[in-house]
């Protein structure tokens, strides 16, 4: 054995780098980061976890709260009501959105542009507007009652009407994307072989948009399934799991039954999340850089059909959010129909609830700068410095949780584990700071994704150049990153903005009075009867929204201009 | 990046201790109380006017929102609590909170002129009540004369079929007037009969809503034509100018009380206190009577319009210690049987 | 001046299993030239970037100048350097992406701004300065690249494929420019490439290295004419293989046909391979009888421009076809096609024997 030990050659001493401060400081930002994204984001969700196998005194008590669960029908009936109605308002909108996508993209028609910005009004829009507005249009009282014949908008139908209106923005933009990507040389081919349209269609488009349409399926799919303002104030009867865990938390004051719906609730979410995950990834690696766009030839009666549709569809969007904004400047619904002020005035000003538009403006504004901050600078240190990989790869899996998880689910674990007395960060609760924390966390999936695109657009070696020549990471981060990622950081700041103003879910557990926001005092509003200032406050929403939506254009184009010179579709990169 | 990540941490940690550290001096001099409540916002404001005249170095912070969520929310809190008061709060809430041990005994100053039935039953009391509101039922005049439909004059009226699909109530396990309903009819007609009405109901309704007021502002929209709710918003809805009339069903009207109590963990005991004297003042019960019938200090109510003179003997027998210990279960069985209606009719 | 300015000693790199670098050790003498050249996957960019600090070899060491730089991180070492996709930051005028590393050495403004236009003459682009790097073509871009990695006057200049992203014209040009600027500065340099070529025109010396190691180390003449592996025979230039056994008297046996070797010391019997670059083979048509003159017959003729590549089957049976380079008059002159008969012959000197 000493012969055997002897002939082996002595092993080398590793080497091991001498750090500089300024690496040390990036990877010390970095474990900060990872920090930050456990504290905020996986603690509370463990928190539900724990929660769930405990009774009320804290006792474990395992799986029996789900046991009681499932021995409730009501409650059974829920999941059962979650899931068909997800189906039916995926099986809806996806196709609706396609077909809309397919006549922007595919067709001559004209006004293309002013179609794509009217689709899109919806996300402007809190969901709980898309709810009142077919009440007011469907309810008993409402102008087109007689089409439902004699069934009643309160349930299943006005959910999945305000879920396909609320959805309809969000499938679309992912079936436009998979629509653009598609290569246009694919068309030529088709066409030198005399390829027919419907064959075009069936052999190239659709299998062209195959991952794409997946995906939005899966988003429109989970974005009803967490959605809880739509059955919140259109729903009746009708209970879905979002509405549950509401109920069980605020109704009853039973947070472990919370977490319990709540885990129920993620668990089909979490499902077509990963799905829509893996489509994502095809759809990034069927892209090819040299794709060229289809250019569509004019062909009237197909532009004219599309037209068609499109008009259609977009008078019916326009209609729901016109509806509510009508209601929110009538008097009296139905018996006055003068236009009145009073919803503003004494509905929501005199009633003090202006105070929570404020508080949103605020919170959405705070979301944004703080939140892009940290989630571009996060996305910087995990693509382009180096060391620590296995921080990397945690928080590169804790970025992609977040589009998993309801936000119901994540405001609930947010009371529980930032709400726990022997928590010393307990100080949060009940501050702006939370609520902003909260949607920050809530919206940083696609936040970024957009950065970590953004980033890996820029050459690799900038940090490599930049210590060559010693100059610090930081400084050629604000002077070169920052500057050529300035569309990508404003695009992250408006998406969290219009996000932040319109979001509830998590919102709704962790508000406190004097940090009530708009789309809380939607639902307080709708909840006490008072459907015109409720519509009122939503008009708020959608205008405070588009104003930001419209600067950030302006803004964009602006820079774009001014950075012409540099900005280059063919820059070298 | 460095901006932004000290720019959370630097937020986090500023707030948390800026709270702690700025709450120290301003105790100093001038006592702030935290006050939990479930009053309408327009009334708080009289309400903290007339009591920083008679307190100057008090300030009140208020903290409002529907007394299922303030309920929920004390609850929510109870290892760690932050309020130091609670205020205008349904008087069954307030027996929850005793049965937990978050509230702390005192008997304000002119207790003995406050009725015995209008707090708690306990000496010193752990809660004392402000002024009743109960059960009415808001009723579209103009959507009955369009469907035809008869004015209902008692409970039973409205489990009569020519009702079906017309009739919205609170889920009492949200709502805090749905709440006093349903004890109200158990404690009228005992658990078999209260509970076979509710079946009769139950067909006739064509949702539950989480909130007290929906049903009555839903009935002045015409949205639905009978709304049970409480006389308070069947009042202002009145005055608003929909077109309903106010029924007080004749069997008697489950109702409740706008209650305040002291919480236990409260580090300002004599502000609280002060806060608990100044409640059951005449003065206090002069601004409570433009809102309210019945007071817990008899013989300082006001005729409301609207409201019958003899309103306060149409309540029923309301026992608050019973409400309280019985409320998991009542609504237990109340969401066994109704809540899963999955068609609203 | 006899101490090398850069020695790598026993660095070694693994990527998880994948071992990219199995014991390196070179000298690079001061004010050299050297190239680091290989196929895809060799190590050879893996090398550069040890040796610039990007990445962290698990051993050897590696000292620059009389200083043990081993262990120090990019930001404390002395070099310069160009990447493949030129790395100029788009947002900046080429002014101040000249003058990026000397403006964080605080230098005074008006010798900043003489440093960016000397630099930017030297390389012939001087009124450039107020461009972006979009608006230059991808050479002008590399000769930014390049003046921005000279300007903090660095000891090293490390260059990382710096041509492949051009193209053939440019290529050229830029090879010349590039190597004519060191010469002139006398910088050590270090390049890496996959193109035989530029190493050849470029190098002082070459370092070919293949699947982690080094294979050769030499001037380009020694590398193309005495290359001691296979691989770098193979690898730099083309090449025929032939492979033979040792027969006594420096004669050796190619399938029936045998073959003088012009050299008698190695032992009979032993199997080796025979390397013979196309131009070292002669064409005759008039059958002259020099040493290992074979007859065979024309296979193939492929235009190239100023050679022809011939391929030719010898007579002889079981030896391989061969190829050879004849000027493009020479294939006109002796009207080459296929089916010519025709001699050739293999010259004893220029056989390389490896084993």
């Amino acid at each position: 054995m000493a012969t055997a030990a002897a002939t082996l050659p002595p092993p080398l001493p590793a080497v091991r780098r001498v750090h500089h401060w300024q690496e040390r400081l990036a990877q010390g930002l970095l474990v900060a980061c990872c920090a930050a994204l456990i504290l905020f984001l996986f603690a509370p969700l463990f928190m539900i976890l724990v929660k769930s196998v405990q009774d009320k005194d804290g006792a474990f008590v395992g799986l029996l709260q789900f046991q009681q669960y499932f021995e409730t029908p009501a409650l059974r009936q829920s999941i059962v009501n979650t899931l068909w109605i997800a189906t039916a308002v995926t099986g809806v909108t996806v196709p609706l959105a396609f077909m809309y996508a397919y006549a922007l993209t595919r067709s001559c028609m004209p006004w293309r542009g002013f179609f794509r910005v009217i689709a899109l009004t919806p996300i402007l829009a809190p969901s709980l507007l898309s709810a009142i507005s077919f009440i007011q249009w469907f309810g008993t009282q409402g102008l087109l009652k007689g089409l439902l014949g004699g069934a009643s908008i309160y349930g299943p139908i006005g959910i999945i009407l305000s879920s396909i209106y609320a959805t309809f923005p969000h499938a679309l933009m992912i079936v436009l994307t998979a629509l653009l990507l598609s290569d246009g040389r694919l068309y030529e081919a088709a066409e030198s072989l005399r390829t027919p349209t419907w064959r075009k269609f069936f052999t190239i488009t659709l299998p062209g948009a195959k991952y794409g349409l997946v995906s939005a399926a899966m988003v429109v799919f989970s974005y009803t399934v967490s959605d809880f303002g739509i059955p919140k104030v259109i729903g009746g009867n009708f209970s879905v799991l979002a509405l549950d865990i509401f109920k069980q938390v605020i109704g009853q004051q039973n947070f472990n039954k919370g977490a319990v719906v709540s885990l129920i609730l993620l668990a089909p979410v979490f499902v077509a999340f990963v799905v829509d995950w893996i489509m994502q990834g095809r759809l990034q690696s069927q892209f090819s850089s040299r794709a060229v766009p289809y250019a569509p030839k004019p062909k009237r009666w197909f532009d004219g059909a599309m037209l068609a549709f499109c008009v259609v569809v977009a008078l019916l969007l326009l209609a729901v959010l016109g509806m509510a904004v009508y209601t929110s400047f009538i008097k009296l619904w139905p018996y006055d129909l003068h236009f009145s002020l009073r919803h503003y005035t004494f509905g929501l000003i005199d009633a003090g609830v202006i105070v929570s538009f404020w508080n949103s403006v605020k919170m959405a504004a705070a979301t944004a700068v703080f939140g892009t901050m940290f989630i571009f600078g996060g996305a910087y240190l995990l693509e382009k410095t180096t060391g620590m990989n296995g921080v990397r790869k945690l928080i590169r899996l804790l970025a992609a949780i977040p589009m998993g998880v309801p936000g119901m689910v994540l405001g609930l674990g947010y009371i529980l584990f930032f709400n726990h007395p022997d928590n010393p960060l307990n100080g949060l609760y009940h501050t702006l700071t939370i609520l902003v924390l909260s949607t920050v966390v809530h919206y940083y999936t696609s936040s970024h994704l957009t950065a970590v695109t953004a980033l890996k657009a820029l050459d690799n070696e900038f940090e490599a150049v930049s210590a060559s020549l010693k100059v610090p990471f930081y400084k050629t981060f604000f002077r070169v990153t920052v500057p050529v990622c300035l569309p990508a950081i404003l695009d992250i700041g408006r998406y969290l903005f219009v996000n932040a103003m319109v979001t509830i879910s998590a919102v709704v557990f962790l508000y406190a009075p004097q940090t009530q926001l708009a789309s809380v005092a939607i639902l307080n509003l709708d909840d006490a009867g008072e459907i015109g200032a409720a519509a009122a406050m939503a008009t708020l929403i959608v205008a405070a929204s588009s104003l930001v939506c419209v600067v950030y254009a302006g803004v964009t184009r602006l820079l774009l201009t001014r950075t012409q010179a540099w900005r280059k579709p063919s820059a070298a990169g | 990046m460095m901006d932004s990540k000290w720019g959370r941490n630097w937020k986090s940690v500023v707030t948390g201790w800026a709270l702690a550290l700025l709450a120290l001096p301003a105790a100093a001099q001038k006592t702030e109380l935290l006050v939990y409540t479930a009053l309408e916002t327009d009334q708080i404001k009289a309400y903290e006017e007339a009591f920083k005249k008679a307190n100057p170095n008090i300030d009140v912070k208020w903290v409002r929102d529907s007394t299922g969520v303030i309920t929920a929310k004390l609850l929510a809190e109870k290892a760690n609590p932050q309020a130091d008061l609670v205020v205008g709060v349904s008087a069954s809430s307030l027996a929850v909170f005793a049965n937990e041990g978050m509230l702390q005994p005192y008997a304000p100053k002119g207790l003995d002129k406050i009725s015995t039935q209008y707090r708690d039953s306990k000496n010193p009391p752990d809660w004392v009540g402000m002024d009743v509101y109960g059960a009415a039922i808001c009723f579209n005049t103009v959507e009955a004369t369009k469907l035809n439909l008869p004015k209902p004059a008692t409970w039973e009226d409205l489990t009569k079929p020519v009702y079906k699909g017309k009739v919205v109530m609170p889920n009492p396990a949200s709502s805090g007037t749905g709440y006093l309903d349903v004890a109200g009819w158990i404690q009228m007609w005992g658990d078999a009969k209260a509970w076979k009405f509710m079946d009769g109901l139950h067909d006739n309704i064509a949702q539950y809503t989480h909130s007290g007021s929906k049903p009555c502002r839903q009935a002045g929209a015409g949205e639905f034509p009978i709304g049970v709710s409480f006389e308070y918003r069947a009042v202002t809805t009145k005055k608003s100018g929909a077109p309903i009339d106010i029924i007080f069903p004749t069997e008697g009207l489950g109702w409740d009380l706008e209650a305040s109590g002291i919480m236990k963990t409260t580090k300002k005991v004599e502000a609280a206190r002060a806060m608990m004297d100044w409640l059951a003042t005449p003065d206090a019960m002069q601004l409570f009577a433009k809102n309210f019938a019945v007071l817990a200090m008899p013989g300082m109510a006001q005729p409301l319009e609207y409201v019958p003179a003899d309103y306060e003997k149409r309540l029923i027998k309301n026992d608050f210690a019973w409400s309280a210990k019985n409320r998991d279960k009542i609504l237990a069985e109340w969401l066994k049987r109704y809540d899963g209606k999955s068609e609203p009719k | 001046m006899n101490t090398p300015y850069l020695q790598l000693n026993g660095i070694r790199k693994s990527f998880g299993r994948f071992e990219a670098l199995k014991g390196i050790a070179l000298e690079v003498a001061r004010g050299e030239l050297m190239v680091f050249l290989g196929p895809s996957g060799c190590g050879k960019t893996t090398l550069l970037r040890i040796v610039a600090g990007l990445e962290t070899q698990d051993a050897g060491t590696i000292v620059q100048d009389g200083r043990d730089i081993s262990r120090l991180p990019a930001v404390d070492r002395d070099y310069g350097i160009v990447f493949q996709s030129y790395a100029l930051f788009p947002n900046l005028t080429i002014d101040s992406n000249v003058a990026y590393g000397l403006v964080n050495r605080r230098d005074r403004r008006e010798s900043i701004k003489g440093r960016v236009r000397e630099l930017l003459t030297l390389i012939g682009l001087p009124d450039s300065g107020l461009k972006y790097p979009s608006q230059l073509s991808g050479g002008q871009q590399q000769r930014i690249a390049l003046a921005r990695a000279l300007a903090p006057a660095p000891g090293l200049l490390l260059l990382d494929e710096p041509l492949s992203a051009l193209d053939a014209l440019e290529r050229v040009r830029l090879r010349g420019e590039i190597r004519a600027l060191q010469q002139r500065l006398g910088v050590t340099t270090i390049m890496v490439t996959h193109d035989q070529e530029e190493a050849l025109s470029m190098a002082d010396r070459i370092v070919v290295m293949n699947q982690g190691r080094i294979e050769q180390i030499g001037t380009p003449r020694e590398i193309y004419e005495l290359p001691t592996t296979p691989f770098t025979a193979d690898f730099v230039g083309k090449v025929n293989v032939l492979p033979a056994i040792v027969e006594q008297g420096g004669v050796c046996r190619v399938g029936t046909m045998s073959l003088v070797l012009g050299r008698s010391d190695l032992i009979s019997g032993t199997a080796v391979k025979l390397y013979l670059r196309p131009e070292d083979i002669a064409l005759s048509m008039n059958g002259a009888k020099a040493t290992n003159t074979l007859p065979a017959t024309v296979a193939k003729v492929e235009f190239l421009g100023a050679f022809c590549m011939v391929g030719v089957a010898l007579d002889t049976p079981g030896v391989p076809p061969l190829v050879l380079n004849v000027p493009r008059h020479a294939v006109a002159e002796a009207q080459l096609r296929p089916g010519t008969a025709v001699s050739v012959c293999l010259p004893p000197a220029a056989l390389r024997i490896l084993s």
